[in-house]
């Protein structure tokens, strides 16, 4: 099991690369809390190499950290976005440009 | 063993690409769950298996469950589909790619030309994590704790949907 630590950290840029890719170019506010979910991954996977490499457990310890955050995260974004579905039905984050502009929301 | 890692990168690493360019909400996800898998793998290669079992119950198991249950709700059928065409203009991808792609390979000559050594993995086993979990960091598992209770009450409030009052004094309230 001879993995430089290179190669992991660069596995994880990678995939934090996508994830911030992901969140540019979408507009669907689902794919975009999906990718928020990949840079967190690539984050914690990132803390997980490091920790192996310095034969600690300090990295595993954060990797949980970052799932726990993860998980209140997802929670209230999903919520926002069924409050968000059940007002404009659509999931294009450009409806929810105004903040109280009830007529423009209400012709479009 | 090392061309496990790679395998498992590489799907990783393919099942994320296909995930942001996907249009079908189900598909994206089946896609990104298959992706947190191949990075299980990587972290039981590594010598984390406590966490590649966190990574496999919690995030695929518990997290994307949360997921599917709400794309569900929302029904957004084939309908959703054509309106994803309609949103997703492949245009877009461009500019945003060039430039993550330009600090990605920053990143890479960085990493490329830094002379470190190749360390062998030792596994650390699941109670050296939860000594340290119950020792060192027990101030910030109470943090994580309120962060969590933060996210049940948030969520309970956003989803719950608007009362309709029926007294004829408190109509005014249904607005």
């Amino acid at each position: 099991m001879n993995i430089p630590v290179n190669q992991g950290i660069l596995l994880a840029a990678i995939l934090f690369c996508i994830g911030l890719v992901g969140l540019l170019v979408r507009r669907d506010i689902i794919f975009m809390l999906m990718s928020v979910e990949v840079m967190l991954n690539a984050a914690g996977l990132a803390f997980i190499v490091a920790g192996s490499a310095w034969g600690q457990a300090d990295g595993q310890v954060m990797f949980i950290f970052i799932l726990a955050m993860a998980a209140a995260e997802v929670s209230v974004g999903l919520a926002l976005i069924i409050q968000m579905f059940m007002k404009f039905k659509s999931v294009d984050t450009n409806m929810a440009s105004t903040m109280n502009e009830q007529k423009k929301i209400s012709n479009t | 063993m090392t061309i496990l890692f790679y395998i498992a990168s590489f799907f990783a690493i393919i099942a994320t690409i296909k995930m942001i360019i996907g249009t079908n909400a189900i598909h994206a996800l089946l896609y990104l769950i298959t992706s947190l898998l191949s990075v299980s793998v990587v972290f039981f290669i590594l010598g984390a298996p406590f966490v590649a079992a966190l990574e496999v119950i919690i995030y695929a198991g518990a997290i994307m469950v949360l997921f599917v249950f709400v794309i569900m709700m929302l029904n957004l059928g084939k309908e959703g589909v054509k309106e994803e065409h309609e949103l997703f203009n492949k245009k877009v991808l461009i500019g945003p790619s060039i430039i993550s792609l330009a600090l990605l390979f920053e990143m890479i000559y960085i990493l490329m030309h830094q002379s470190m050594l190749p360390v062998t993995f030792n596994e650390i086993p699941p109670d050296a994590v939860g000594k340290l979990l119950f020792t060192k960091y027990i101030l910030v598992i109470e943090l994580a704790a309120f962060l969590l209770i933060s996210g049940i009450i948030g969520a309970y409030h956003l989803g719950e949907k608007g009362k309709v009052v029926h007294h004829r004094f408190l109509q005014k309230e249904n607005l």
